[in-house]
């Protein structure tokens, strides 16, 4: 088909032709441009001692040392809290309420807004909520806290997706047995759903690990090694904004930070495709 | 489902309680947009009784040390960034999707989709840092200062792109083989087909991914925040600096105090309404689930 379409002599053909290969070659190009640049930059600076050591005279020198670590507490706190409520909620929604009861669609409308809801609106909850009502202040807590409302729906989603994924006979097997709701779920349902929780954890962690705006107000600044969980942590998106707006002559640390950010969201990118594309379809079948 | 209440009392208990505890999770991950739209009336509450809603778009000017709160600048920026971003990303997105499914060799559309995917993953921060320091030079050297709508506008569409893409991407394979196999066998060429067949069947698919892409649009803030300039006026030109709603938020937060706070938890009102709209006609359009 494509080589006798080519080949047609319309002009308006020829013109959605050329328009279409245009498209992709833009996109293309700029992305290219883009990771090149950051690429081309950072790479100079990266180091291991630029990931260890400890930021100098406000980033311009030095490392990401204590940043790194913030940004993974802030990960961890995120991930502790909204992992059982998303995986609870989304077994509530898959498993245990059927698509037109009242509380299940109330609780997926609800999810479907707060989706949406933009970063920054989410720093404001968390400044007056964590910061100011819970009086956390401006820590890691509150950071992760806030974290881990605005990435309940993408975990929700894709765990939810990851049950239904399960086939139907598993159920009815297990009811015609006479197991309890309970026992299917721990034994069979949880470990048949694991790679969809997996990719939903994922993904949840790549938009946590992305997030600047929600967190400048409520982990902070502070670039010191935190001490505990109530110490104010900058997150690496917050060190490169802070580099590039706020510090002059902080570009270059910039790039490496960027870059590191970069990479390790690559990562994360390619691990949820992976576990989606071949976790998803092997666990199911050979179980 | 069936009912599957076993009939020992032990069992059906455990259920019971496995099914409440469910809820009761369930019932946090819900109650939250409402805890955030709380949170927001009760800090604006003050400020909203103390001048009321009008005066935030009839005021002189936005200083808010001197009482004058009006936001509509702001509102303006966040609209021309959205509009231009969206203008331009929807056909880009779109005829992405199409290269994919119906114009690239199958190896270059899967590898073509993978860089999408990448390109959705990365974070706004490194997407304003390279807008920042190789974007805005660029648009200071044919007018400056750079920091501007236009260097926003262009930012903005390439973080919305992949929304769009991926969003068209999905309605694309969703339209039926059977249809393209009729246009095939009516000889009808390549663009006529998409033209006449794809985009009609794909359509709601792809009016749900712009809806998406102007949510984000709106909602976005480090990226604009950094390449607009952030001057509060409503823009002339595309040179001209602006700030928008978020931006404007994130800027004057760390200082803010009594009214001039509440009015920062105005303006997040303001963004919360833009969003339930878009999420009231994405609903609408497509009747099914948005979020993700």
């Amino acid at each position: 088909m494509a080589e006798t379409l080519s080949r047609s002599q319309n002009p308006r053909e020829r013109l959605a032709f050329v328009l279409v290969w245009g498209a992709a070659a833009v996109v293309t190009a700029t992305f290219c441009w883009l990771l090149g640049d950051i690429l081309w930059h950072g790479l100079s600076r990266l180091s291991w001692t630029f990931l260890t050591a400890p930021p100098e005279s406000a980033g311009r020198r030095g490392g990401i040392g204590p940043i790194l670590v913030s940004t993974f507490l802030i990960l961890g706190v995120c991930l502790a809290v909204s992992l059982p409520i998303g995986v609870g909620t989304a077994i509530l929604l898959a498993e245990f309420t059927s698509d037109q009861g009242l509380f299940g669609r109330m609780t997926r409308r609800s999810l479907d807004v707060l989706a949406g809801v933009p970063s920054i609106v989410f720093g404001l909850f968390g400044n007056a909520f964590f910061c100011k009502m819970l009086g956390l202040g401006f820590s890691i807590l509150s950071g992760g806290l806030t974290l881990a409302c605005m990435v309940l729906p993408i975990l929700i989603r894709s765990t939810e997706e990851g049950f239904r994924a399960v086939p139907a006979n598993y159920r009815i097997s297990a009811a015609a047995l006479g197991l309890s709701r309970t026992t299917t779920l721990v034994h069979l349902l949880l470990p048949a759903a694991v790679p969809g929780l997996l990719v939903g954890l994922v993904l949840g962690v790549g938009r946590a690990i992305a997030e600047t705006a929600a967190l400048i107000f409520t982990s902070g600044y502070v670039d010191r090694m935190p001490e505990s969980l109530l110490d104010s942590g900058r997150a690496l998106s917050i060190h490169i904004f802070d580099l590039s707006m706020n510090v002059s002559g902080g570009d270059a640390n910039a790039y490496g930070s960027a870059l590191v950010l970069v990479v390790l969201l690559l990562l994360i990118n390619g691990a949820a495709s992976w576990l989606a594309t071949y976790g998803l379809h092997r666990k199911i079948a050979t179980i | 489902m069936t009912s599957l209440h076993s009939n020992t009392l032990f069992h059906w208990s455990t259920d019971d309680f496995l099914c409440w505890f469910l809820r009761g999770l369930a019932g946090v991950a819900g109650t939250i947009v409402i805890l955030i739209v709380t949170f927001l009336i009760m800090e604006a509450l003050p400020v909203l009784q103390g001048i009321g809603l009008l005066r935030f778009f009839t005021d002189p000017s936005w200083h808010p040390a001197e009482g004058f709160y009006n936001l509509t600048p702001m509102l303006w920026g966040t609209v021309f960034a959205m509009a231009g971003s969206v203008l331009i990303a929807t056909p880009l997105g779109i005829l992405s999707a199409v290269f994919c499914h119906y114009y690239a060799p199958v190896s270059l559309g899967k590898l073509y989709r993978r860089l999408i995917e990448l390109l959705a993953g990365i974070p706004s921060v490194v997407y304003g840092f390279w807008g920042l320091v190789v974007l805005v030079p660029m648009i200071g050297e044919i007018h400056p200062p750079g920091q501007s709508l236009l260097a926003g506008i262009l930012i903005l569409t390439i973080m919305i792109l992949p929304t769009i893409a991926l969003m068209a991407d999905a309605s694309l394979a969703n339209v039926p083989q059977q249809y393209l196999r009729g246009a095939a066998a009516l000889g009808l060429p390549r663009w006529a087909t998409i033209r006449g067949v794809v985009f009609p069947a794909a359509k709601s698919g792809l009016f749900t991914g712009v809806i998406l892409e102007t949510g984000r649009a709106i909602g976005e803030t480090m990226a604009i925040l950094m390449v607009c300039g952030n001057v509060v006026q409503t823009p002339s030109s595309l040179f001209d600096p602006i700030r928008t709603l978020t931006a404007n938020i994130a800027l004057e937060m760390a200082y803010a105090l009594g009214d001039h706070r509440a009015a920062l938890f105005v303006s997040g009102l303001v963004l919360m309404a833009m969003i339930v709209a878009l999420a009231i006609a994405a609903e609408w359009i497509s009747r099914g689930r948005i979020y993700g």
